[in-house]
């Protein structure tokens, strides 16, 4: 016995032998260059993978002699372009849709705050500050593109088409919800839209994502996966995991970093000491670019390139969008315990993605101030009357606690459900269910 | 806009300030709680105390804590400032950045970081912010604390570290703000799992673990954080691991609980008694693992009838273990089958909470099982 698998295993030995044996030699031959300054032969490095050179003077690789990588932007401040090749020159119909988008999501999201603060809905995160990040990045993808967000990319969802019935639906969890009311308010989701249900776990979405693309590469269509994420995100081990799939396996992919300074009450000082999520792009073999996340035009330029590179040569690509997340990480949370009122009241006065784009159309003749008190009372009311609507409706049939846990409900699920059903008919004065549709009987 | 946000903004302050009121009041939290809290009275032995809710009780005993033993950190995702449920809140100002400290947002690395601390001589005090996203550090709890003494073969151990972690049900956390993972836990030999009905108990307790001679898990129930409040010592004392309290004595029932549920079942003893004369013991086991089967069987031989409840799903939950060790030991005692009154075998979800919770009306539906059997 023992024999025979000594023998079974020596079979290989040879083959496998000659296949290093051959492999080695080849790149021995390779890597001996005459350098004819020294007059004698050089040895470059022969470790499984090197692509460097031997030096002969210690050194270490010292970041904080870099400079720091840099942010590519296409408008300033004023919303003006900055060198004229760069400008996506996007036609007035669509940058109106951008700017439309971006303040209907503004709008949604101080209504829907508020509704909160009185009790009317249980939970909400605003997307104040990052509208460009949101718009910009979206609107560069095709429709076909399948996104897998974090939790603050409303506006992407918004680019596509959700439309604010869905939004709010969701956030009161009533029957017209498609998620049933079981997830918290905006973790929103599309089947429709290509855009995968959000969960509240961070960063379990990237490596989701990158196995997503590889899906996409092997179904020969034109399509790749935009993954977004923050730069706290960043540090959980999936985002490694995500990275390094995506690079090895070449996967068409988008990372799309929301660098907003915070990851609730941790600065980035307290997240990482390198240069950022950008400069961790090459150490994957990923190609790279940082940009002006407020400037939606930037925001544009990047994604469609990255987009360009991810279908055309099946690789990953990493965006970091700078940008500051305006208002508090949720509802559940009060910024001026940890950062100032002044610094957020800095980024609002000085630099938010809107104002920048508003700057530009004015300067186009594509917008006045009659259009924006117009559009802004017109989108405001939108909100109200979507909202109102979705207020009154009830909340889902409270059988609907034990569907989809799996495909089919199973037999001790379905014993659990009839116990709920018969113990709730005994004690009906006790639930509120007035609050929800009502089941069968 | 700019104008508007920023009104928003303070507006938001205002709120905030607002909410925080707001919350502070019980009957804002009853509004989603299952339960009415029970204030414990502390010992006079414990000494001068003052009123405090759960999470300014386990800012208190980590305070003694970081006090006593200079080898003590702190650390987890927003600990800095004070922690999400204000936990930490003073620590760092008093104790200094190096002890108490923000990590990257990665709890694998807080549950590791804090075994390394360990192995080396420190006490470590890790914050896990949910107890729903500990599982990127299952590895680290599964495979390297609870098996660190043992597979060196006691040359190095990671007792020192304790990991602190809210749970449960808060009225609308949904999916990922809900979870009780304790089963999971208690079913690693090497970790020792607690989890408080209150704060005198929570600082007691915690003291215990982070003094304790093997790695911890202490889960703290979140919405007792602000709901429960209890005249505490304000010194060091600590209450044993491993000991349940018989919180409420009886002789026709016996139920078991812990965390936020003792408090359900503690309304469902005076229901009982009141409307069908039937007289429970309720037992807080405050120590899952090891637990004290001891004193729950005691109870169970008098009263010949047990009840068993988690807000976590039934199905492989932690009832099982104790209704298979007391129908092991006690067999003969038991005058009905034992009753597990847990959330269902789904995820928790948002809107059905009210149906999802293990609430006094259910238990109370069992006490009437369990006595008409």
């Amino acid at each position: 016995m023992f024999t025979r698998k000594l023998s079974r295993i020596s079979k290989f030995l040879p083959s496998a032998a000659y296949r290093n044996g051959v492999g080695s030699r080849k790149l021995h031959i390779a890597s001996v260059l005459y350098a004819p300054q020294s007059g004698r032969y050089e040895e470059k490095p022969e470790f499984p993978g090197s692509k460097s050179k031997f030096i002969h003077n210690l050194k270490f690789l010292n970041p904080d002699e870099n400079e720091g990588i840099p942010v590519y932007r296409v408008m300033n401040r004023k919303g003006e372009i900055l060198t004229e090749s760069e400008d996506p020159k996007l036609d007035k119909d669509t940058v109106i849709k951008m700017y439309h988008d971006m303040t209907l999501l503004n709008t949604m999201d101080k209504i829907l705050y508020e509704s909160q603060r009185q009790g009317r809905i249980s939970f909400y995160m605003t997307n104040f500050g990052e509208e460009g990040t949101h718009i910009g990045s979206a609107a560069a993808l095709s429709p076909h593109d399948m996104v897998f967000g974090q939790y603050r990319e409303a506006g992407v969802l918004m680019w596509r088409g959700f439309t604010l019935d869905q939004f709010m639906d969701q956030c009161y969890g009533n029957c017209n919800d498609h998620g049933q009311g079981k997830q918290m308010p905006v973790h929103y989701g599309s089947k429709e839209l290509n855009f995968v249900t959000i969960s509240s776990t961070l960063a379990t979405q990237m490596p989701q994502a990158s196995g997503a693309a590889y899906a996409l590469k092997r179904s020969g269509k034109d399509r790749c996966v935009m993954c977004y994420f923050g730069e706290g995100a960043a540090s959980e081990g999936d985002a490694h995991a995500a990275f390094n799939f995506a690079a090895t396996l070449e996967c068409p992919i988008i990372f799309f970093c929301r660098n907003n300074g915070y990851a609730i009450s941790t600065p980035t000082k307290d997240q990482y000491r390198g240069d950022g999520i950008a400069s961790r792009g090459a150490g994957y073999g990923m190609m790279t670019v940082r940009v002006d996340g407020n400037d939606v035009f930037a925001t544009y330029n990047a994604t469609k390139a990255a987009r360009d590179i991810c279908v055309k040569e099946c690789r990953p690509v990493l965006i970091e969008a700078m940008t500051y997340r305006l208002g508090h990480h949720s509802t559940s949370d009060d910024s001026s315990a940890y950062r100032s009122v002044d610094e957020a009241a800095y980024w609002d006065k000085q630099d938010t993605p809107i104002a920048r784009l508003r700057h530009f159309m004015l300067a186009k003749g594509w917008w006045n101030e009659e259009m924006e008190r117009e559009w802004k009372a017109e989108s405001k009311q939108m909100v109200m009357e979507t909202f109102a609507k979705s207020e009154a409706r009830k909340k889902p049939n409270p059988e609907l606690l034990f569907t989809e846990v799996y495909k089919n409900m199973e037999w001790h699920i379905q014993k659990q459900q009839d116990a709920m059903k018969k113990h709730v008919m005994n004690y009906k004065e006790h639930y509120p269910l007035d609050n929800f549709e009502k089941w069968e009987q | 806009m700019a104008t508007s946000v920023r009104g928003i903004l303070n507006s938001c302050k205002l709120f905030a300030n607002l909410h925080r009121q707001r919350a502070c009041h019980p009957k804002i939290f009853a509004r989603n709680a299952s339960f009415t809290y029970l204030p414990d009275t502390p010992l006079q032995e414990h000494g001068e105390t003052s009123r405090m809710n759960l999470f300014q009780s386990v800012n208190s005993a980590m305070d003694v804590a970081l006090g006593n033993d200079p080898t003590a950190v702190i650390f987890g995702e927003d600990v800095a400032f004070g922690g999400v449920f204000r936990c930490t809140i003073g620590l760092k100002d008093k104790y200094g950045a190096d002890r108490v400290f923000n990590s990257p947002l990665s709890e694998q690395g807080i549950v590791a970081f804090g075994i390394g601390l360990a192995v080396a001589g420190a006490t470590a005090i890790a914050e896990i912010q949910f107890a729903d996203y500990i599982y990127p550090a299952f590895d680290q709890i599964t495979n390297e604390a609870a098996k660190f003494r043992y597979r060196t073969g006691d040359l190095f151990n990671c007792g020192a570290l304790t990991i602190r972690t809210p749970c449960g049900a808060v009225g609308h956390g949904a999916l990922y703000h809900s979870q009780s993972p304790e089963a999971f836990f208690s079913h690693i030999p090497g970790i020792k799992v607690v989890m408080p009905r209150g704060p005198i108990q929570a600082k007691g307790l915690l003291l215990s673990c982070i003094r304790e001679g093997d790695p911890c898990i202490f889960f703290e129930p979140k919405i007792l954080y602000r709901a429960a409040i209890e005249e505490v010592p304000v010194g060091d004392y600590q209450i044993p691991i491993g000991k349940a309290e018989i919180v409420l004595e009886g002789n026709d029932v016996t139920m078991v609980g812990y965390g936020t549920q003792v408090h359900v079942l503690r309304e469902v003893a005076t229901m009982a008694q009141e409307k069908l004369n039937v007289s429970c013991e309720v037992i807080d086991l405050r120590t899952l693992l090891p637990y004290d089967l001891d004193t729950i069987l005691k109870s169970v031989i008098k009263t010949g009838r047990l009840i068993v409840t988690h807000e976590a799903p039934q199905t492989m939950g932690y009832s099982a273990e104790i209704a298979t060790a007391v129908q092991e030991e006690c067999f003969l005692n038991l005058e009905a089958p034992i009753q597990r009154v847990c959330g269902y075998d789904t995820p928790f979800a948002h809107v059905f909470e009210p149906f999802y919770m293990p609430d006094k009306w259910r238990l109370f539906e069992a006490v009437k099982k369990v006595v008409n059997f």
